[in-house]
């Protein structure tokens, strides 16, 4: 890990403070525990593997993180800062692909990531000193060229209802291409791509770590990206909520 | 400007209303079928007709949006997007609002168009047609967004369209009251403004609160 590396010489700097945290995190479904007494930190630049059994709360685990669902017990802090003030930065930084790859079948691929382009980048505009950056970076060529990178080019205009579903998962991994998020949230991102596409996946995943990101993602196949980190979910399950559990703080 | 989130969803759902032509067109005809039938029902009878065509014609405007409403938000709601659109750095109020927009261009305006149409069918004199359409315009608007709570409150359930009738109906009585009402007093020839001014009073409610409600119904429906 790259920050690791520096940590020597760097000694006398305040540590930089851990992108996300998760403190005595625990989420309940249906009476049942999924996850308990969940501590967690989550640096810049790592690539986060989330494991688990089947129904063991991967997804509910990221969907809470992604802001879907607000359904858990503990605290949630972006850089250092409790997620109920800064929320709207925390969303903008914030790029979640979920197990539906939220692909509009009647519309083309360009359409569908117009939309995209729009809705996640809305922060750009506020910003005064980046709303040129906004308009000149995220347009028509942008989106060709991150078509072009999932091997999707000869389809920007061709229905998505006429795409296979590995294409489909190929034009919503496309917005990885042109987002600006630092935190990506990728469930099963892998589901339905061929071996090509997993590699080419994995190379984005290691070069986003590299350039500063955060990836949590779940599969169950194996990764392979650089110093894969793993989060083993089944190691916090508890059957029972207990109120002195604050004190069982450690580091996943 | 052409950009921003709000124009890009209404955009989009534009583009999606014009590719699912028989999504927009069913409640039309629903609208056209149902009224058409009702001389044939009940007969000719210019005064009988005239009497009833205000009621009927609001009736059925009702019963047609009430019809399209579950779409609003089911598709999205499918296909992931809906999840997308709530984690948006962009307010979940404007979304809505571009949705509920996109609803109201496809389905109200075109019942306002086609009114004077069955308007004429049932025998209503000229003179009532522009309070019909005024009526009907603003109508519908309400409606559409008042129905955009429901079909946000029922979205994740499977089998959402009696549940939304049932939740939608009672906010939408006074609006059929007041509608009708003013197509009413234009047939007998009397004022019909007071009418016309309560129904845009329900309207700038719905538009400020309908959305905030709808938001947050979603941020329920999505999160279970």
């Amino acid at each position: 890990m790259s920050s690791s590396k520096y940590s020597a010489r760097e000694i006398t700097l305040p540590q930089q403070p851990a992108l996300i945290e998760l403190r005595n995190f625990a989420c309940e479904r249906d009476e049942r525990m999924l996850f308990n007494s969940l501590n967690a930190l989550f640096y810049a630049g790592q690539v986060v593997q989330i494991l688990g059994a089947n129904g063991s709360g991967k997804t509910t685990l990221l969907r809470i993180l992604a802001g879907v669902s607000s359904d858990y017990q503990g605290e949630i802090l972006w850089q250092g800062q409790a997620l109920a003030t800064c929320a709207w930065e925390y969303a903008n930084e914030t790029l979640y692909l979920g197990h539906l790859p939220g692909i509009k079948k009647s519309l083309t691929p360009m359409e569908n990531l117009r939309w995209y382009a729009a809705v996640q980048s809305s922060a750009r505009q506020s910003d005064v000193n980046q709303v040129e950056k906004f308009t000149t970076g995220v347009n028509d060529e942008v989106l060709l060229r991150s078509l072009a990178e999932v091997n999707l080019a000869g389809y920007e205009d061709t229905l998505c209802y006429q795409l296979s579903a590995g294409q489909l998962r190929r034009v919503a991994l496309a917005r990885l291409v042109f987002s600006t998020a630092k935190l990506w949230i990728l469930d099963e991102p892998f589901t339905a791509l061929d071996k090509a596409g997993v590699v080419l996946l994995e190379s984005r995943l290691a070069s986003h770590a590299t350039a500063g990101g955060v990836v949590l993602v779940t599969s169950h196949q194996d990764i392979s990206v650089p110093d894969l980190q793993q989060l083993n979910l089944q190691h916090f399950t508890g059957s029972k909520l207990t109120p002195d559990c604050a004190e069982t703080f450690a580091n996943g | 400007m052409a950009n921003s989130p709000f124009w890009s969803t209404f955009r989009r759902d534009l583009i999606l209303v014009f590719r699912h032509k028989t999504d927009m067109v069913n409640p039309l005809v629903f609208f056209l079928i149902a009224i058409s039938m009702i001389p044939l029902a009940i007969g000719p009878e210019t005064a009988l007709l005239i009497r009833i065509a205000p009621g009927i014609i609001w009736v059925m405007a009702l019963l047609a949006t009430l019809l399209s409403l579950d779409n609003l938000f089911r598709s999205d709601f499918d296909d992931g997007s809906l999840e997308q659109l709530l984690i948006a750095p962009y307010p979940l109020f404007f979304s809505v609002l571009a949705k509920v927009t996109v609803h109201w261009l496809a389905t109200g305006l075109p019942l306002t168009l086609l009114a004077p149409l069955l308007g004429v069918m049932l025998s209503l004199p000229a003179s009532a047609f522009g309070a019909l359409c005024c009526s009907l315009f603003i109508g519908t608007a309400a409606m559409s967004l008042i129905g955009a709570v429901g079909a946000a409150l029922t979205v994740g359930l499977r089998k959402g369209g009696l549940l939304i009738s049932l939740i939608v109906m009672p906010l939408y009585i006074p609006v059929l009251i007041f509608g009708a009402s003013a197509v009413q007093a234009a047939v007998l020839g009397e004022p019909f403004s007071l009418q016309l001014a309560v129904l845009g009073a329900g309207l700038a409610l719905a538009l400020v609160l309908a959305p905030f409600a709808a938001a947050g119904a979603l941020r329920v429906s999505v999160n279970g």
